[in-house]
This record gives structure tokens, sequence and C-alpha cells, in this order.
């Protein structure tokens, strides 16, 4: 081990420490606003990766299909739901805020050439195609079920996890995809350089985090978010509607995950079944931060990544079973924090 | 009897079936055993005592590399390496829950997946356990020297282990040990106030669970005789709690049924899909599970019983004979004092609830505390019981201190609890709910109570909870779910529940509420009768008719400070207390 060595893997830890943190940060927007542990949240990720690697590489990928499928069936669940003499009028609501994006997308998908879109319509067009699944998800999955106790939310986010593992499988095929720097750029610093792609997936995580604070401190809609994170019923009780409220922590999350998934895929290989090991990465860091401080969150992501690039030196085979073991001694120091009885959600 | 006579039907099909049913079908039933068995340990940890783990793969992929690296590498036959196997898998459990199971609901879930990848990695790298490639000339299992090499006989050894494991598992679910589980439901509270270790309790589930699905994996790794990680991954963790959401995880032949479904379902989506690839699978389980909880939480076993109720384990029986008699406590002598609180306060951040509490309640009085919403009556109440740690003063229990005991210490004590929250497990039947409470007065333990060597002590148990059901005036409804009677009633099961402890001091949270005048009445005479017999009540009330023609004494609370206290007729006309409910009207 030499300075430079060190220094390096910092960078790496670093770099994969800021994709942790903005996974980290979904998960818990989502987690305290609707108490479900979004277990898909790396799907978004991989989803994204995948559909921008295409983009890439000049083909077109089938995301706005499933995007299509699953606007179809909430707008068919949305009229369903509606009474009798609501229904016409829910069809032409749920088609112009349901079916408009999807069918654009269906249409660039299957008219324009990726090529022509050039590098910043690439990366709209992936945002486009990844976002809508967050708040899609919410509806067909969990929308019908948001009373129900934390675990068996828990269950239905593995249940749906598994399922988009078999549609990332089906839309993607089993082949990785790895894409071009999206920053040509190598600063020196002592006796390393600084990638660009390092660079800009930390200012890119800076900056998102700062859009986050801005967003929850400042605007009306990020704190009629945060009171229903505090408590839904005294949200619903001053006139936020909760469910909008979870549609648009999903929506959020998607978004960061897209973004997060954009940027990996430049600085590692992506696969379908990605997602799950680096959202479960992201996990570890929120519950550091006690599924409840965004601060802690971000930094036990670093910890994270500076743990994977560290064992990864030092014994690559073992390094996601070391990764992973590392939540053990956060959970005793979980347990040792311990609490009141009467504090505990009880109760069947 | 239905239920006997599909045993019957079961156990014959599975004598006659393995050796005539094609090779093919015969395996399909072989890993519908494996996958039942770690379902079974799932209706425990997640059907019984509302535990989730995704990680019962890893348990069952630990036993199967301690049984295949012991009998390949030392020689070691099956028979021998099964305790070792099984004892790997236990030492896991204890181990991961000893830091997982302190922690509230959905970190347990978490972590399980965090640790069943750390593990999967484990045996995917560890040289020493063949890789990904894996460990090849694992023998069979033997018995009298016959080698059990094909499926069909295989079946035989599979399907007696899960027919065992139903039975005792069916069995322990009605003891006192499987009670004490199915109490973690209710949250550790709960558990705790009635004398039942939550943290052990939950150790105990999750290492018999981890013990089924080591099983189920030695019996995998000496049927398939290779061993690689593949079948012990996240996803099959995955699958294996899909299995009793699927089956139902109320029952244990829901964990069967599960299994069952989930074994044949890739060969039937395989014949839908015409060949395609595992993916559909994958999108079919996903979509299935999120379908069906969205329905229904119950699983095919729920809707089978909800629709054939003659499929329900029978109801508890009640012995009309004398049994043996339950422990009991002396009664103090009237008068004794029994709680004693002196200084009690308590601070949340910055905001005190209680302050500068002091009261005392003897033996054979009844003591209402009252006041009006937010003086702190039910934090006062959570200090005495140990449901939270008061920040400064003393309270003592028959001279005993317990402020910062644990509830289960504190009911050792005599003193026993209703809630305000009304805490009953809804799908147990209101006779098991009260015989909860009773836990601290039976001994028998996890395996008297799956070898049904606990009759005499649980035919005790059962008689005193029906005698003092119908103390409460609830003996008509002893076998009915808790979930299906009024709140009011619910109160009195409550009451119930308290009185099997045996207590000596009764604290009761607004036993009154929800219920009729009649009832009322009965309630105050039930309490006057265990006054007279020498025990004491502490009763949070607001009903004020009530209080008063109940208690003998009054203490009053208001923003967390002791107002008054004295006689009722006292109370009722101290103009402090007059200002403080009516807002200085009067």
């Amino acid at each position: 081990m030499n300075p430079s060595i060190a220094m390096l893997l910092t960078q790496d830890g670093l770099t994969a420490g800021a994709i942790y943190a903005l996974i980290a940060l979904a998960l818990l927007i989502v987690f305290t606003i609707t108490r479900i542990i979004l277990v898909p949240q790396g799907q978004f990720v991989t989803f994204s990766a995948l559909s921008f690697g295409l983009l890439q590489s000049g083909e077109m990928p089938l995301t706005a299909i499933l995007v299509a499928i699953l606007a179809v069936l909430a707008a068919a669940l949305d009229i369903a739901r509606a009474p009798a003499t609501r229904r016409l009028a829910t069809a032409g609501n749920a088609a112009w805020r349901l079916l408009a994006l999807p069918a654009a997308l269906l249409l660039i998908t299957f008219l324009v050439p990726p090529a022509s879109l050039g590098l910043a319509g690439q990366i709209a067009l992936t945002l486009a195609l990844v976002i809508p699944l967050g708040p899609l998800m919410y509806r067909l999955a969990f929308q019908p079920m948001a009373d129900a106790p934390i675990l068996l939310l828990l269950i239905v986010a593995v249940a749906v996890d598994v399922a988009m593992g078999g549609i990332g499988l089906l839309l993607f095929g089993s082949e990785g995809e790895r894409t071009a720097p999206l920053l040509r750029l190598s600063l020196p610093l002592g006796p390393i350089r600084l990638h660009g792609g390092s660079l800009l997936v930390l200012g890119v995580g800076a900056a998102a985090m700062l859009a986050l604070y801005v967003f929850f401190g400042r605007t009306l809609t990020g704190k009629a978010l945060r009171a229903t994170a505090h408590n839904a019923l005294g949200a619903r009780l001053v006139g936020i509607r909760v469910r909008r409220a979870g549609s648009l922590a999903f929506g959020l999350a998607a978004a960061l995950g897209a973004v997060s998934g954009i940027l990996v895929s430049s600085i590692m290989t992506v696969y379908f079944d990605s997602g799950f090991t680096i959202g479960l990465k992201g996990f570890i860091a929120a519950i550091i931060g006690g599924l409840g401080s965004y601060p802690l969150a971000v930094a036990g992501a670093l910890v994270i990544g500076l743990i994977e690039s560290w064992s990864a030196f030092y014994a690559s085979a073992y390094q996601d079973a070391i990764v992973f073991a590392a939540l053990l001694p956060i959970l005793v120091v979980r347990s040792l924090l311990s609490r009141d009885l009467a504090e505990e959600d009880g109760g069947e | 009897m239905i239920r006997p006579t599909l045993w019957i039907v079961a156990v014959a099909a599975l004598l006659i079936l393995p050796p005539v049913l094609p090779d093919f079908w015969v395996t399909l039933l072989n890993f519908a055993g494996i996958a039942a068995l770690v379902g079974l340990g799932l209706v425990l940890l997640t059907g019984a005592a509302g535990l989730t783990s995704f990680g019962q793969a890893a348990f069952a992929g630990i036993a199967a590399y301690v049984s295949a690296y012991f009998t390949t590498v030392y020689g070691l036959s099956p028979w021998e390496t099964l305790p070792l196997a099984l004892l790997a898998a236990a030492i896991a459990a204890l181990l991961l829950g000893a830091v997982t199971l302190r922690l509230s609901g959905h970190y347990l879930p978490i972590s399980t997946i965090a640790w069943a990848a750390a593990i999967f990695y484990l045996f995917a790298r560890l040289p020493a356990l063949g890789g990904q490639t894996g460990l090849t000339g694992i023998p069979p299992v033997s018995i009298g020297g016959f080698a059990l090499l094909g499926s069909a006989s295989y079946a035989y050894l599979i399907w007696t282990c899960v027919l065992a494991a139903i039975l005792t598992l069916g069995t322990l679910l009605r003891a006192r040990a499987g009670r004490a589980i199915r109490a973690l439901r209710g949250g550790a509270l709960l558990a705790e106030s009635f004398g039942i270790p939550a943290f052990r309790t939950r150790m105990v589930a999750f290492t018999y669970a981890a013990i089924l699905a080591g099983l189920s994996g030695w019996l995998y790794v000496h049927f398939i005789r290779f061993l690689n990680p593949t079948p012990f991954d996240i996803t099959a963790g995955i699958k294996d709690l899909f299995v009793v959401m699927i089956g139902g995880a109320a029952f244990p032949w829901g964990a069967v049924a599960g299994a069952g479904i989930l074994a044949g379902l890739p060969d039937i989506l395989q014949a839908i899909t015409s060949g395609q690839n595992d993916n559909y699978n994958l999108i079919a389980y996903g979509v299935i599970i999120v379908l069906l909880l969205q329905r229904s939480r119950a699983g095919i076993a729920g809707a089978l019983v909800a629709k054939f109720p003659a499929l329900a384990p029978p109801p508890i029986a009640v012995p009309t004979a004398a049994t043996d008699d339950l422990p009991t406590r002396p009664l103090p002598p009237r008068g004794e004092e029994l709680l004693r609180v002196r200084d009690a306060e308590k601070w949340f951040g910055g905001l005190c609830a209680v302050q500068k509490m002091n009261f005392e309640v003897a033996a054979g009085e009844i003591v209402g505390l009252i006041g009006p919403n937010g003086a702190g009556k039910s934090t006062m109440f959570n200090l005495i019981t140990g449901a939270i740690r008061p920040s400064g003063g003393a309270i003592a229990m028959r001279g005993v201190a317990i402020a910062g005991a644990s509830p289960r210490a504190i009911v050792r004590l005599g003193l026993a609890r209703s809630f305000q929250h009304v805490k009953l497990l809804r799908g147990m039947s209101v006779l098991e709910n009260v015989m909860i409470g009773a836990h601290l007065r039976g001994r028998c333990g996890l395996l008297a109570g799956s070898l049904r060597l606990d009759r005499a002590e649980e035919a005790a148990l059962a008689a005193e909870a029906a005698r003092q059901l119908r103390r409460v005036g609830l003996g008509a409804v002893m076998h009915r779910p808790a979930g299906s009677l009024a709140l009011g009633q619910q109160r009195l099961v409550e009451v119930a529940r308290a009185l099997c402890a045996d207590p000596v001091l009764l604290l009761l949270d607004e036993p009154a509420a929800g219920l009729r005048h009649a009832e009322k009445q009965e309630l105050a005479a039930l309490l006057h009768g265990l006054r007279d017999a020498g025990i004491a009540v502490l009763l949070v009330e607001h009903d004020m008719d009530f209080v008063m023609n109940l208690v003998d004494r009054l203490v009053v609370m208001e923003s967390g400070r002791k107002l008054t206290e004295g006689l009722p007729g006292a109370v009722q006309t101290d103009p402090r207390v007059l200002d403080v409910y009516l807002g200085g009207v009067a």
C-alpha cells in the first residue's frame, strides 16, 4: 500500500459512496412519507442504466412499452374505482394525466433514431422513461394497500422487486451495458489523477442533495411532504393529499434512481440484476441513519463505498460479503440504543 | 370429524403415491416437501410471532454445506452430520438474532436480506466449499444399510420429516410456549406485561425456524448429492417467504399448500409460455404475491378455513372436572401498603409529562386516577408498569423498588394491567388470549408443548382462564375470535386476562369505556368483589358517575402534577378540581 493507491481507493470509494447516498436518500424519502421500504429502488437504477446504455449504442430501449402497459393498467384501475356517474370524466382525466406521456414515449421510441437525439436528448429521454415508473409502481402495487402494516408493505415491495427483475431481464437481456464516460476529463492531484467520471458523480450527487434540501426546506410541496412524513393523519386534516404525497415520493425516488443509473453506467458495467446489490448497499446506508436521518445516511453511504473499495483491494473475492456483513456491527450499535417498550409500534 | 380423516387420507396418499407416480412427479413432491419444511419454520416465525425473514435459505445453505463438507472431507455418514448441520444453523440464528431481534419490526427483514447475501457470497467464494463449481460426491442417506438413492425412497424420508414437523408445530402453537410466541404479535409490551421475555421468545422462534430450514437443507443436499451456492441465494430466501404468503401462514398445512403450488408453478408456467425461460416465473411470482396481499392476507389456508370452518383446529377444551391447581399468591392483609410512588417524574425531551407525583395504594382499596386529557395519567400508569422508564423518583411495589424495572419483573410481584388501547390478538380465541395472562403460573416449555407432555397443566390453565371469563360475564363467547367482540367486551377480556395473572394489584386503564350501563354495573360489582377479597385496584377512568360510585379514594392529576387526593365526596366539591374540569366557570 502506498499513498497513491490509498488515494485511488478513496476516490473510487467516494464515487461509489455518492451513488449509494443518492439511493439511500430515495429510500429515506419513500420510507418516511409512505412507510414503504422500497426494495425495488435499485431497479430504477438498472432500468435507467440499461436504457441509457442502449440509447448510446444506437438502439431504442423497450422501456416505453412497459411504461405504456403500466399506465393503461393504472388508468383502468382509476376508471373501475370511480363511481358510475364519474366514469367518463375519470376516463378523460386519466387519458390526459396517465396516457399522454407514454404515448409520446412510444412515438419517440419507434420513430426517432437514438443517434439523432444527442447526449442531452438521450439523458432526457432516459429520465422520461424511468421517472414515470415510480408513481405507476405506487399506484398499482402500493396505493391499494396504503394502510397495511409496514411488514406487509415490505413483502409487497420485495414481490415488486422480483417482478421488476424478471421484466428487466425480458426488456434488456442478460448482457451488461457500460457507457462511454460522460466527462472526458482528468485532473492531476498529487500522485494520482482525478477522473472526470468521479468528479461528475460527486458533483451531481452534491447538486441533487442541495436540490432536495431546497425542495424540502423552501417549497410548499416539499413542506407538505415533510408534514405527511411526520403525521399522515394530521397532514390529511390540514388538506394535504396523502396519496399524492406517496405518488410524489415515488416519483422523487425514481428520479434519483434514474440519475444514479446514468451516472453509474459510465463507471461500471450494469447487468439486469445489478440493481438489487446497489439498492441493498443504499439500504445499509439508510439503516446507519436509523431510517430517519438524512445526513447520517449520506455519511453512511460514503463509508460503505470506502469499505467496498478498500476490501476490493485487500480481499477482492470477499468484497460483497464484507460490505453486507458490515451491517452487523451497525445493528449492534442500534440495539444498544434501546428504547422504552411503550414507544414500539405494537399490535397486529 | 374432518381433520383426522384428512390426516389419514394424506398419510395414505404419501405411502402409496411415491412408488406409483412417474419419477418427475415424485421429484417435484420431494422439492415441495423440502420447501414446506422451510415454510413451516416461517409459519412459526411470520405467522405466529409476526417476524419476517428473507434469509431462511441461508440457514438451509449453512446446514447443507456443513453436512456436505463433513461427509465428503471427513467421511462421516449423513446421520452423523445431521446434528452438526442443525447445530450450525441454530448457532447462526442465535448470532444473527442476537444483533437483530432487539430492534423494532422492520430492521429484521432488511438485515436478513443483507446477511443472507453475505452468507451466499461466502459460499460462492470460499475455496474449501468448492466455490461456484460446488461440491460433488456427497453420500446418500442410508437406513439399515439401504441407501435412499431413488426419488421414491427419499420421498418417504422427506415426508416423514414434514408430517412430524406439522404435527409438532400444530401442537406447539396451541401450547403455553406457542401462545407466548403468538403473543409477540401484540407487541413486546403486551408479552412483557405478562411475564413473557420478548427478546428471548423471539430468539426461540427464530432459532426454531432456522433449525427447520437446516433440516430442509440437509435433506436437500443428500437428495441431490451435489452442492453449489445457487439454491441458497437471496431469491431462494424470498421464495421461501412467498411459500407461506401464498399458502397461508396461520396454519402449518398452509406451508405445504404454498410449497406445492410454488414447486409446480414453474412447470405450469412453462406449459403456458411454451418453454420460455425463467423470467416469466419471476414476473408471475411477483404479480401473484402483490395481488394476493392486496386482496386477502390469509393465503390459501386462510381462504379455505374461512369457507370450511371444520378445517380450523378445534377449540381449546375447557375441562369440566376438577383440574390440578395452579399456584396462587397469598393475598396481603387488608391495609398493607402495596404501591408507593415518590416524586416520580417523566420528561419527554423538554416536556414534563409527570412531575413529582406522590401517592400510595393499599391492599383492599380501589383508587381512581383522574384528571383532564393530557394530565399524564397514562404516562403515570406506564411508569408504574415498567412500560417506560421514569426520569426520576422512586416507585416501590410491596417494598421492592421497581422504577426502571422491566414489565416482566413487575408482573412477577403481582401487578397486572389492562391497556388503554386494547392489546388483544384478534385472530386468537378469547380463551387463549386470557390464558396468556396465566403465563407465569405455568411451567411447560417448548419441548413439552410440542410433544403433548403438558396436558395436565394446559387443562388447569384453560380452566382458570374460563373461570376468569365467566367472572367478567364472557363465559358464552370464550371460543370466539377476540377481534369479533365489541370494544367494551374486549376491555373486559383484558380484565379477565389480568386476573389470570393472579394479581394483588390490578391496574386498569379506562376499563368502562364502551360499556353499556348494565355492563358497567356488573364491572363495578366485580371490582368491589375483588376489593373485598383483598386485591387492590388502581384505575384511570373518565366516566365520573362510574368512578364516584366505585372508588374508595381519588388521586387527581393536572398537567403532570398531583392536584389533590382524597375521598370522592371531598374531591367532587374541591374548587380546584372543579376549576380544572369546568375551566373556571364554576
